[in-house]
């Protein structure tokens, strides 16, 4: 049990770690898209982390199954909406940044 | 692991905190619309460690709602306000 | 066990302050956008406040109407207040009138510290546990047809609420039709990342709200949680460009918007002839009368806030439907 216990608070602070670093992302990074990029790529991995180390300490399958599935819900919302802003800044002229 | 849990939820509301100054600050409206999908995705952390740590199963299905409605918040946000308005201002 | 409270303490504390700092920029925010995203994220940390406060049937309610279904509107409607573009920001001043004088300036303030102070009194005047309520319900749960105590009180134990709160529904859904008409028309063409994701998401918000339909007899969900999702999954449908046929504008929509507040009425009204009270369910037939009612509601909720957001009564060419 020790050996669960010690994975899943592994999976759960790597998860957090990339929190971090998508909201850094979403702080420093010099223009819209590079931002949406931070956000989008780390969030999501910070979340799958997470719910990998929760689903180690899940009760059930179904519990499991649940959290594959808001998983794979945040991807696809978070993916098609990162496509939309961006395209829609790009529309409205949104210069993108060059060093 | 119960401490584990709670330590991360109040470090993921902190971030959240951080992530609000892109709120204020954002120079384009796509900055503050990011800010806001950047709350989604952090509540439903949140809400799943919380489901966890006090084995409330309820609060997964609130994390399941707030993933599908952030999308719908931010579909609307690209669709009404930002098209209509550049076409309005066109037209 | 002192590092636990300690963190939950923090929890609350940061949630608490958080949910006040927001509410005042979103306040004072001259700008409308983004005073829209304020509130937005103010819905979410009322959500996880309603969780801390142990009540996950109203958290679900603030996600999927205060958060969800209330952004998507103020976004729909700040599009057509027309707001003006300076260097990608979309900025809509707000006008603030202030009245004239210090003295009115402050009255609002004082009144406002004076309010909080005495409902601070009286809060931190009750005795420390206070059931309330939730011996009798407990004590009533078998009778009632469901499991969930919260499904119960809405429906059944208190029913007439219910009743009342669909009607209010409606003239609020009558209200916005009485200020004029809509053009049916197409939006521009989605592309087709937003046509796929409407795809996708939509049948799956239908399959949520019938699984928060028939979760809330149990567990926290229920007939607005549904009906909300509904509604989510009918404003999906409208950005993506899909508009319905303009035949079924006229009666099927009215018929269908009418079906929550007319089944607690024809229900109230037999249940009248037969035993002599106004929605007295009996108790063999209570769990299949509340299904039958949390049904009829659930599609008249998602249909209202659908039809909120398309922003007027459905109109064809040749005049209103």
């Amino acid at each position: 049990m020790m050996l669960v216990d010690v994975l899943c608070a592994v999976l759960l602070i790597a998860g957090a770690v990339f929190f971090l670093a998508g909201t850094l992302g979403l702080l420093r990074f010099p223009d819209v898209y590079t931002r949406l990029h931070a956000l989008t790529k780390a969030d999501n991995v910070g979340l799958g982390l997470m719910m990998a180390g929760l689903a180690l300490q899940a009760g059930s399958w179904a519990v499991v199954g649940k959290l594959l599935l808001i998983w794979l819900l945040v991807l696809l919302a978070g993916a098609s909406v990162a496509h939309l802003v961006a395209s829609g800044a790009l529309k409205r002229g949104i210069r993108l940044w060059k060093r | 692991m119960q401490t584990l849990y709670l330590a991360l939820a109040v470090f993921l509301l902190l971030n959240l905190g951080a992530g609000m100054w892109r709120v204020l600050r954002g120079p384009s409206a796509a900055d503050r619309m990011l800010a806001a999908q950047l709350f989604g995705t952090t509540a439903v952390a949140i809400l799943l460690l919380l489901a966890q740590a006090h084995g409330n199963a309820a609060l997964r299905d609130v994390a399941l709602l707030f993933a599908l409605l952030a999308a719908v918040t931010a579909v609307a946000f690209v669709r009404r306000a930002w098209e209509q308005g550049a076409s309005d201002d066109a037209g | 066990m002192e590092a636990l409270t300690l963190l939950a303490w923090m929890f609350d504390g940061l949630l608490g302050l958080g949910l006040l700092w927001l509410a005042w920029r979103a306040l004072t925010c001259p700008d409308l956008f983004r005073a829209i995203v304020l509130f937005i994220a103010f819905g979410l940390l009322m959500a996880l406040a309603w969780v801390r406060l142990d009540a996950p049937d109203v958290a679900l309610a603030e996600a999927a109407i205060g958060a969800g279904l209330t952004g998507a509107l103020l976004m729909a409607a700040l599009a057509k207040l027309h707001p003006t573009e300076t260097n990608d920001n979309l900025s809509v001043q707000a006008e603030i009138s202030r009245p004239k004088g210090r003295l009115l300036q402050w009255l609002p303030v004082v009144a406002l510290l004076l309010v909080s102070a005495g409902l601070g009194y009286v809060v931190l005047s009750l005795p420390p546990y206070v059931t309330g309520l939730s011996a009798e319900v407990a004590a009533n749960l078998k009778t009632s047809g469901v499991d969930n105590p919260v499904t119960a009180v809405l429906l059944n134990f208190r029913g007439y609420d219910t009743l009342l709160e669909m009607v209010v529904l409606l003239l609020a859904l009558l209200g916005v039709w009485s200020l004029g008409g809509t053009e049916l028309h197409r939006d521009t063409a989605p592309g087709i990342v937003l046509d796929t994701l409407a795809r996708v998401l939509v049948p799956l918000l239908i399959l949520v709200a019938a699984y928060l339909l028939w979760v809330g007899g149990h567990a926290p969900g229920g007939a607005f949680q549904a009906g909300a999702v509904l509604g989510a999954a009918g404003v999906l449908l409208l950005l993506a460009g899909w508009r319905p046929r303009v035949g079924l504008m006229a009666w099927p929509l009215r018929l269908m918007l009418v079906a929550g507040p007319g089944a607690f009425v024809i229900i109230a009204a037999l249940l009248y002839m037969i035993e002599g009270q106004l929605l007295e369910f009996p108790t063999a037939q209570a769990g299949i009368l509340i299904l039958v009612l949390e049904t009829a509601a659930t599609v008249s909720i998602g249909l209202t806030l659908a039809a909120l957001f398309l922003g007027g009564r459905p109109r064809n060419d040749k005049g209103l439907t």
